[in-house]
């Protein structure tokens, strides 16, 4: 099914936003939306996207690549994404990081071995009164968690894990 | 005293429509389209002497009066992108006041006679853009939002829009090419937004904070806001103060504030005994400043800030403590510049690159003196031929920390090679 036919309404009120001779605005939206369901842009959403829109897929492609948000791989369910820039660095944001590999015994870029968490390193949040901190991001959304220790973020994982706690 | 933009610090739920209107809330919007001409409401916002808060501090009645009348329709787009490492004001406006930010939307777009406004976020900020979502469709349901507002012909909607982390996309034009599908790249200018901004069209292109003192401004006039801050600055102005302090945090100040009361009264001091070593006052794309007693009352305005060498820009306040190293220091925010260079250039793609190859080998303590000259020269060519400020911004911790903390360098050199 294409990503139109999947999500009529959204699509439909994402060209909403804009006027109808400039669809093209519409192409961040549909990307996140085309992630909703595996975390990620597959082939055949990138070829919905270029149809909707009107232009090449390679340009679709150039743009997923441009962003930090848009992945055009598979990771784990979540991409935990933890600040290490100069302010939360500053307050021990290297520390945190580093420990949290030790207890999960994965390094950044690599994924817990049930598949559930990706650990990435990311730039500045906007969260620096509230090191360490990271986001979450999955298909479904991205949400905060700031002021953070490493026993806090294993219960997280946990939490995940069975199933108890889901992200928006 | 009261807050101007920080109010939920007062009025805890004035995210609520109810709450918001009964402290007076949408009233300024009511006056400027059922009582004003669009001009007034700019002179009303030039009178004030507002400045930009986005970092350039461009006087906002100025921008809004520079919009070509010959082309249409207008747009207002606002600048919510707040990527700037140490920044983190927007967001608390955003989350905790958004309707006072939405009127200040509301108030530009009518000024400016734009029909439509978009508020571009971050992409991280997927949960603040929801809840903008919800309450532009509180504003809509209560008739401040939509058609014929006020018994008027005047009609308005706002929108959101996620960009999708790229801090080049806080850059005015980037964030346009961004809005319009395309990669965030920074446009050759001229043409400015005002003549030639989203779709080509005449555009404002307003901080978040900016757009939240204007409906302030417009309820109780220009001098009502110039009884805040100095005669060039005037107003308040959210510090966001952030690293080595005890309570870090927003915090709204008059401009022209000391360092001083910014960092030791409110910010409660440096913790665990260690003293201040250096300021940055705007963010990652700062200066060092030296935190002697010269710089530390030095008041934070657009104008003294320079006396001591550095900008007030987005007066994103990281405070740096003498346990840090300056190399550390450079090398974490060259690679900040070094991930964000959008490539569009040649001295600020290949710039970044070379200089992190360099803060990283200085880091490492392998380095000799000639490196670190060579790391000084290649920052001083980047200076001044780059399409952006983003060039500009990713040498200037690193120019002052060379100049201004040498002994930092010293220390790090591969032994045996302290004078190189
Ligand atoms: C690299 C770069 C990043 C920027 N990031 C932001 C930002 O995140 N938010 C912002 O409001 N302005 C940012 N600006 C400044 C904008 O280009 C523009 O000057 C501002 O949005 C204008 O609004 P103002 O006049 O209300 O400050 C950035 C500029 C540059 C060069
Ligand atoms: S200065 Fe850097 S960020 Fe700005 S346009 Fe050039 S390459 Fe892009
Ligand atoms: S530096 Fe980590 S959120 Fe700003």
């Amino acid at each position: 099914m294409s990503l139109a036919e999947k999500y009529p309404q959204e699509v439909k009120e994402i060209f909403a936003k804009y006027p109808p001779e400039q669809k093209r605005s519409a192409v961040m939206p549909l990307l996140y939306l085309a992630q909703r369901e595996e975390g990620y842009v597959t082939k055949e959403a990138m070829q919905d996207i270029a149809d909707l829109i009107e232009i090449g897929v390679t340009e679709v492609a150039a743009i997923i690549g441009f962003y930090t948000l848009y992945h055009d791989e598979k990771a784990g369910k979540y991409r935990m994404q933890v600040c290490t820039d100069l302010p939360c660095a500053l307050r021990g944001a290297d520390e945190f990081l580093a420990n949290l590999c030790d207890n999960l015994g994965i390094q950044v870029g690599e994924t817990t071995p049930d598949g559930l968490v990706t650990l990435e390193e990311v730039k500045c949040l906007a969260g620096c009164d509230k090191a360490p901190m990271f986001q979450l991001q999955s298909g479904e959304g991205i949400e905060y968690h700031e002021n953070m220790t490493v026993d806090k973020t294993l219960e997280l994982i946990e939490a995940l894990h069975k199933g108890d706690k889901e992200v928006s | 005293m009261a807050y101007v933009l920080l109010r939920h610090r007062d009025i805890p739920d004035i995210d609520r429509i109810d709450v918001y209107k009964k402290n007076g809330g949408f009233e300024a919007f009511e006056k400027a389209v059922a009582a004003m001409q669009p001009g007034e409401v700019t002179e009303v916002v030039k009178a004030s002497g507002l400045r930009g808060r986005g970092g350039a501090g461009f006087p906002t009645g100025m921008k809004w009066a520079f919009m070509d009348k010959n082309n249409w329709p207008h747009y207002v787009v606002a600048n919510a992108d707040e990527s700037e490492p140490g920044t983190f004001k927007d967001r608390e406006i955003m989350e905790r006041n958004p309707f006072q930010f939405l009127e200040g939307v509301a108030i530009a777009s009518y000024a400016v006679g734009a029909n439509a406004a978009y508020v571009y976020l971050r992409g991280e900020f997927w949960q603040v853009a929801r809840f903008l979502d919800e309450k532009i469709a509180e504003m809509e349901k209560a008739g401040f939002l939509g058609d014929k507002l006020f018994g008027t012909e005047y009609s308005l909607r706002i929108y959101t829009h996620l960009g999708a982390g790229a801090y080049i996309c806080g850059e005015e034009t980037a964030l346009l090419e961004s809005m319009e599908g395309k990669r965030g790249q920074p446009r050759v200018r001229p043409p400015f937004p005002p003549s030639y901004g989203l779709y080509g069209k005449p555009t404002v292109v307003n901080n978040v904070e900016t757009l939240a003192n204007v409906p302030f401004i417009v309820a109780n006039g220009a001098d009502a806001y110039r009884k805040y801050g100095t005669e060039k600055s005037p107003g308040v102005k959210v510090f966001s103060l952030s690293g080595n302090v005890n309570k870090p945090g927003n915090y709204e100040l008059p401009l022209g504030a000391t360092f001083r009361e910014l960092i030791f009264e409110h910010g409660g001091g440096i913790p665990d005994g260690r003293k201040i070593k250096a300021i940055m006052p705007a963010g990652a794309s700062s200066s060092l400043i030296i935190a002697n007693d010269k710089a530390l009352d030095t008041p934070m305005d657009y104008e003294s800030v320079p006396d001591v060498g550095a900008q007030l820009g987005s007066a994103s306040v990281i405070v740096v403590d003498d346990s840090v190293d300056m190399d550390w220091l450079i090398n974490k925010t060259i690679e900040f510049f070094k991930h964000e260079s959008c490539g569009k250039c040649t001295p600020c793609r290949e710039g970044t690159y070379w200089m992190a190859h360099l803060t990283e080998r200085i880091h490492s303590g392998e380095a000799t003196m000639q490196d670190v000259d060579l790391l000084n020269d290649v920052a001083r060519q980047i200076q001044g031929k780059t399409l952006c400020a983003l060039g500009e911004f990713s040498t200037m911790a690193v120019v002052t920390a060379i100049e201004r903390f040498p002994e930092d360098f010293e220390k790090r050199l591969a032994s045996g090679d302290k004078h190189g």
